[in-house]
């Protein structure tokens, strides 16, 4: 589904990744751990397609399309889904009008018909259901006065609408209490284990992967990936630290 | 202080104008409008034609009445809209704006809040949006008489550039002879948050849609409360579809 080769990325014209290669098949979980600065989060941006995280070598193919080619949306449309590690608060813009128009821009992309407002309403509310959601925070503003934790089950919420084909999400579990990181990794669970769907979880903790459970986990720093595993990788890196593992 | 003489850029409240259009339109009428004592009223001012306009409004609200303006300035190549407000004791007075401008059009809102009795309130929420080379001006003042105390004027003032080419100036103004006056206004030029965008986008929606959603909600808040809100935000959104 994604293949991912050599990849190189700058921000700012600091080098971040420094040939990043990774193959992720449908069916699978894939989990991304490493320390503080190692270019997690700049992957997954340079996915989504971010202004400001730019390609200067390798290649990314995501079910045959060079997604590098792609503007963000187009990315959404072909089914990739970016959780964020920080969701972005939107003033005005209400949470139900904004996923509406985009998972109608979505369909249109694909040459799908558009969702009727109703059947938009009985999807929003089954997904809002699924991360325990009040379905009337779904018509406030896009995360404005959210919580931490309200937010990331919001994102899953989003994911959940968009039924992407490969979702990356970037420390989902960061800002989560006990309950919340649950109901997110159910949530995840739910939305995404699927035999034609794949996740990418970006994080720094083995704790989401209790709820998540990966079929491979890749240790990143200085910008490439140093070893890749099972699970027991993960229990090993939360054992013996980064430093142990990867020298 | 009705002129017949054309003004000049050096004159404050016409600095930004597109003198050579108002020409065409000289010399403006004033519209005048007397709110009596008790009452209330409404007025929208939908400008949305390519043609020049200029008008000058001299709206007086006797003691307890209240009156409720919106104006919604998209499409004149040159547009201006002159508000003189006189408030009597306890009355209410609301102005809520959008501008949207692009080419090289000209827009622009000037008030003159003076507050005369005690406790009277007013407030002026003025959204503008630029693209191209248009240029957008709000001059806003407050004047609050001697003894006019227990006056809460407020004034919000926005705009956003969507290029950089195009021109914004704002310029509150307080003039306060009283003692007992709360005034609080905020002024912000800027451009929309490229964040916001990336994650509007980011979940799908194109990049002309995404700026939409974030503008809609901008200039929403000009309209927000008004007996007619649906008809000015939709008549604000077709404008904004044919800026981006």
């Amino acid at each position: 589904m994604l293949q991912i080769d050599n990849l190189q990325a700058t921000v700012a014209d600091k080098p971040i990744l420094k040939g990043l290669s990774l193959t992720i098949n449908a069916g699978e979980i894939h989990a991304i751990m490493g320390p503080n600065g190692a270019g997690k989060s700049t992957l997954g941006y340079t996915l989504g397609g971010r202004p400001g995280y730019e390609v200067t070598g390798g290649s990314v193919s995501f079910d045959g399309q060079d997604l590098l080619e792609l503007e963000p949306h187009e990315r959404a449309a072909a089914g990739l889904f970016l959780g964020f590690q920080y969701p972005v608060e939107i003033p005005g813009v209400s949470f139900v009008q904004f996923l509406r128009e985009a998972a109608n821009a979505q369909r249109k992309g694909r040459g799908e018909e558009p969702l009727s407002g109703g059947a938009f309403l009985k999807l929003a509310r089954e997904q809002a259901g699924l991360l325990r959601m009040d379905m009337d925070m779904l018509k406030r503003p896009v995360n404005v006065g959210f919580s931490g934790g309200e937010k990331k089950r919001a994102e899953m919420v989003q994911m959940g609408i968009l039924d992407p084909k490969l979702a990356i999400l970037d420390e989902t579990d960061s800002g989560l209490d006990i309950d919340a990181l649950r109901i997110c990794g159910e949530g995840i669970n739910a939305i995404m284990r699927k035999p034609d769907k794949a996740v990418l979880l970006i994080t720094h903790y083995q704790r989401l992967l209790d709820y998540v459970k990966p079929d491979f986990v890749h240790v990143l720093a200085g910008g490439r990936i140093v070893r890749s595993g099972g699970p027991e990788l993960a229990l090993q890196l939360e054992d013996e630290g980064y430093e142990a593992v990867v020298a | 202080m009705t002129t017949l003489t054309l003004p000049t850029r050096r004159d404050e409240a016409y600095r930004y104008s597109d003198i050579d259009a108002l020409a065409g339109v000289w010399p403006v009428a004033r519209e005048e409008l007397v709110v009596a004592a008790g009452t209330s009223g409404t007025l929208d001012i939908v400008e949305t034609g390519a043609a020049t306009v200029a008008r000058h409004l001299v709206i007086t609200l006797e003691a307890a009445a209240r009156f409720d303006l919106r104006v919604l300035l998209a499409g004149p190549s040159f547009g201006r809209i002159a508000v003189d407000v006189r408030l009597g004791e306890k009355a209410d007075f609301t102005m809520g704006a959008a501008q949207l401008a692009t080419g090289h059009e000209t827009v622009e809102i000037v008030t003159e809040v003076t507050h005369t009795g005690l406790d009277a309130t007013s407030a002026q929420i003025v959204r503008t949006v630029l693209a191209g080379h248009a240029t957008g001006t709000y001059l806003g003042r407050i004047a609050v008489e001697r003894g006019a105390d227990g006056t809460d004027a407020g004034q919000s003032v926005r705009a956003m550039l969507l290029d950089r080419t195009a021109t914004a100036n704002a310029r509150p103004e307080l003039e306060i002879y009283a003692d007992d006056v709360k005034a609080a206004h905020g002024c912000a030029v800027g451009e929309l948050d490229a964040q916001g965008l990336f994650y509007l986008m980011s979940r799908g929606l194109p990049p002309a849609e995404a700026k939409r959603l974030m503008l809609q909600a901008f200039i929403a808040e000009a309209f927000a409360g008004a007996a007619n809100e649906d008809m000015l935000s939709e008549k604000a959104l077709a404008r904004l579809g044919a800026i981006l």
